[in-house]
């Protein structure tokens, strides 16, 4: 979707101002967004291009106003709802802050303490063994498809249209646009594509730099 | 339902002393996240106990050093540099920087010649098991709205004036491989061990945003 979390190319955001001696969390919601993140996504109930078309869906004025930690929260709380973990009554309806009753057991299926190492050591993710055949080599001229698909998808406007060369084959992988919508892997081979700043740009950027977008088979076509 | 408004502890996980200063009003976000951990505690969702080891693994385990020891194994070491370059993902399994975030790696050589630079434009996409979690500028609107159209001005915010001659490539993560930089070995190190250039090397310099300074000449 054309959205606001694509910002490449964007201008009047102003300096990156890097904090030193920064801390891994800047407070303790923080902590608890990031974990129960990944303890729900243990729950393998939704993959991570459906976790980032969820954050996608934040309205963009609230998407550019608000920290990274709260696009995860809002994600987050949209696939529990979407997936039946919890009401819209019950987020909505939730107290301030209350602590937990009484222990509860744990379901089956819910991420415990000594299923962290396992869940975190995840060796594979979204590569695949299918014999996809390879529609581009490296050093070949491809063009990236003008498609603005309004679902989830990993091809940034600013390389929509524009002509590059396959720089390295990365290999076979799912397909982000099928695999968010809930409608297969449909897997296909990635490639880094290298784009002449110049191209991008324009005459106004530098000569020799450029820039390397990992493209999806199904993004791309020969350069005419 | 009751309420606890005086109690200023997060539902589990004991000190957390960077916010929920004693008698500070809780904000909304600190509210409604500790609620949405208390609902999914209460139907036996999550565990509490996991959430903290979670927390924990990326506090004091997973972070900027595992990534700081594979550079200077390949500045130490031409045999697995080569290796590294050539296949990044196996390479870094055998030291165990590999998992979550890191499943498939490419590692990026800056020379004299090519400086490179690590972006996610679209979300914030990072090499978690060699750089751990990342910090709130490489997240920011800022950073990745202009590493792609004027990479020599983010360069200037850090500080870092490249000549002119010397080829920018920005690395755009906008699939699963992610990328670690393997910055220049600085002049005035050789007689350094890996342990001892380790400690040069900076996060900063790993994602492109800057280079890795000579160590202070001993007085």
């Amino acid at each position: 979707m054309n959205g606001a979390h694509d910002l490449g190319g964007m201008h009047g955001f102003g300096p990156v101002v890097p904090e030193p001696d920064e801390p891994v969390f800047h407070a303790a919601w923080e902590r608890r967004a990031f974990a129960l993140t990944l303890a729900m996504g243990g729950w393998r109930r939704w993959n991570l291009d459906m976790s980032r078309s969820a954050r996608e869906q934040m309205p963009p004025a609230e998407y550019l106003s608000t920290s990274y930690y709260e696009h995860w929260l809002y994600g987050l709380e949209r696939l529990l709802v979407e997936h039946g973990f919890v009401s819209p009554g019950e987020l909505a309806q939730r107290g301030p802050g209350e602590r937990p009753g009484a222990p509860v057991a744990l379901k089956d299926g819910a991420l415990g303490s000594e299923g962290v190492p396992h869940l975190l050591r995840n060796r594979r993710a979204a590569r695949r063994d299918d014999p996809v055949p390879q529609q581009f080599q490296v050093g070949q001229a491809v063009a990236v498809k003008n498609l603005h698909p309004a679902g989830h998808t990993r091809m940034p406007r600013y390389v929509r249209g524009r002509r590059g060369v396959v720089a390295i084959a990365h290999g076979v992988f799912v397909f982000p646009d099928t695999h968010a919508a809930g409608s297969g892997t449909k897997p296909q081979h990635v490639y880094s594509v290298r784009f002449a700043a110049r191209e991008l740009w324009g005459p106004d950027a530098s000569g020799q730099d450029s820039v390397y977008v990992d493209l999806w088979d199904d993004y791309l076509e020969v350069a005419s | 339902m009751s309420e606890h408004h005086d109690d200023h502890d997060p539902p589990h996980g004991g000190d957390h002393p960077i916010d929920d200063p004693d008698h500070a009003p809780l904000t909304d976000i600190q509210l409604r996240v500790r609620a949405l951990e208390s609902l999914l505690t209460e139907k036996g969702l999550v565990d509490p106990a996991a959430l903290d080891a979670l927390i924990d693994t990326y506090e004091t385990q997973i972070g900027p050093r595992n990534g700081a020891q594979v550079v200077a194994m390949a500045w130490t070491d031409p045999a697995f540099k080569q290796r590294l370059l050539a296949d990044a993902t196996e390479t870094l399994a055998e030291l165990g920087f590999i998992g979550r975030q890191g499943e498939d790696m490419v590692v990026l050589e800056n020379t004299a010649a090519v400086h490179n630079l690590v972006v996610c434009t679209l979300c914030s996409c990072y090499p978690w098991p060699v750089l751990g979690l990342p910090p709130v500028w490489y997240k920011s609107a800022p950073f990745r709205s202009r590493a792609v159209i004027d990479p020599r001005g983010v360069l200037r915010d850090f500080g870092v004036e490249l000549p002119e001659d010397v080829e920018v490539r920005v690395w755009d993560s906008t699939a699963e491989l992610r990328y670690l930089v393997l910055p220049r070995r600085p002049v005035g190190t050789d007689g350094m061990t890996a342990d001892e250039l380790a400690t040069l090397v900076t996060r900063d310099a790993m994602i492109g945003t800057a280079v890795v300074r000579s160590p202070e000449p001993s007085r």
